[in-house]
C-alpha cells in the first residue's frame, strides 16, 4: 500500500470537519448503511464531505488500514474516527454527535 | 455462506459467556444484525466494543459476510 494514499486520507480527514468514506455518493448511495449514515449527517444541516471508495480500490483498502476498521461507511468528525453506521446512529440517538460537529466546525473558523 | 449459528459461535469464541442474538436481515445469509451483551464491553468505547466483535470475522468480512450490524451492551446497560 502506497504512502501517498495514506497521506491523502490523513489530509482529507484533517481538512474536513465532517467526512464520510462511503459506497457511492451523498446523492446516490450504493449501500443501505452508507445511505443511512448520509441521512444522519444530513440531519445536522452542515456541509460534509463524501468520498466514494467504490471508484478507488486502493483508497478502499487504505481506509480500512488507516482506521483499523473492517467496514465501510466510516465517519470522521474533527479529524477523529467516529465509527461506522451503527455507532453513528447510536451516538446520534444519544445526542453525542451535535457537540462534536459544532466543535469541529468552530475549530476550522 | 454464513449461518446464524456460525455468527453466534464465532462471537462466543471471542467473548465467552456473552448473550448473543442474531437476525438475518435480508434472508440471504450475508447481512446480519447482532445484539451482543458481554462483560468484556465494560469500560470500553463503542469503537473498542465493535472491534472486539469484528475480530471474530476478519477472514470473512467483506467476503461471505457483507454486513454485520452491531448493538453492543454490557450486562448493566
Amino acid at each position: 500500500m502506497s504512502r501517498v494514499v495514506m497521506d491523502e486520507i490523513k489530509q482529507e480527514v484533517e481538512s474536513h470537519p465532517v467526512l464520510i468514506y462511503m459506497k457511492g455518493t451523498k446523492e446516490a448511495p450504493q449501500c443501505g448503511f452508507s445511505a443511512a449514515s448520509v441521512q444522519v449527517l444530513g440531519s445536522y444541516g452542515v456541509p460534509f464531505k463524501d468520498v466514494n471508495i467504490l471508484v478507488d480500490q486502493e483508497k478502499w483498502a487504505a481506509v480500512k488500514t488507516f482506521s483499523q476498521w473492517p467496514t465501510i461507511p466510516q465517519i470522521y468528525i474533527g479529524g477523529k474516527f467516529i465509527g461506522g453506521c451503527d455507532i453513528l446512529r447510536e451516538m446520534h440517538a444519544r445526542g453525542e454527535i451535535a457537540p462534536l460537529i459544532e466543535q469541529a466546525i468552530a475549530a476550522k473558523r | 455462506m454464513i449461518t446464524t449459528d456460525d455468527i453466534r459461535s464465532r462471537i462466543l469464541g471471542a467473548l465467552p459467556g456473552a448473550a448473543v442474538e442474531v437476525r438475518d436481515m435480508t434472508g440471504t445469509s450475508d447481512h446480519y444484525e447482532v445484539r451482543v451483551v458481554a462483560r468484556e464491553f465494560e469500560g470500553k468505547s463503542l469503537i473498542e466494543r465493535h472491534r472486539l466483535v469484528y475480530a471474530a470475522f476478519t477472514d470473512v468480512m467483506g467476503g461471505a459476510l457483507h454486513a454485520l450490524s452491531l448493538r453492543t451492551l454490557t450486562p448493566g446497560e
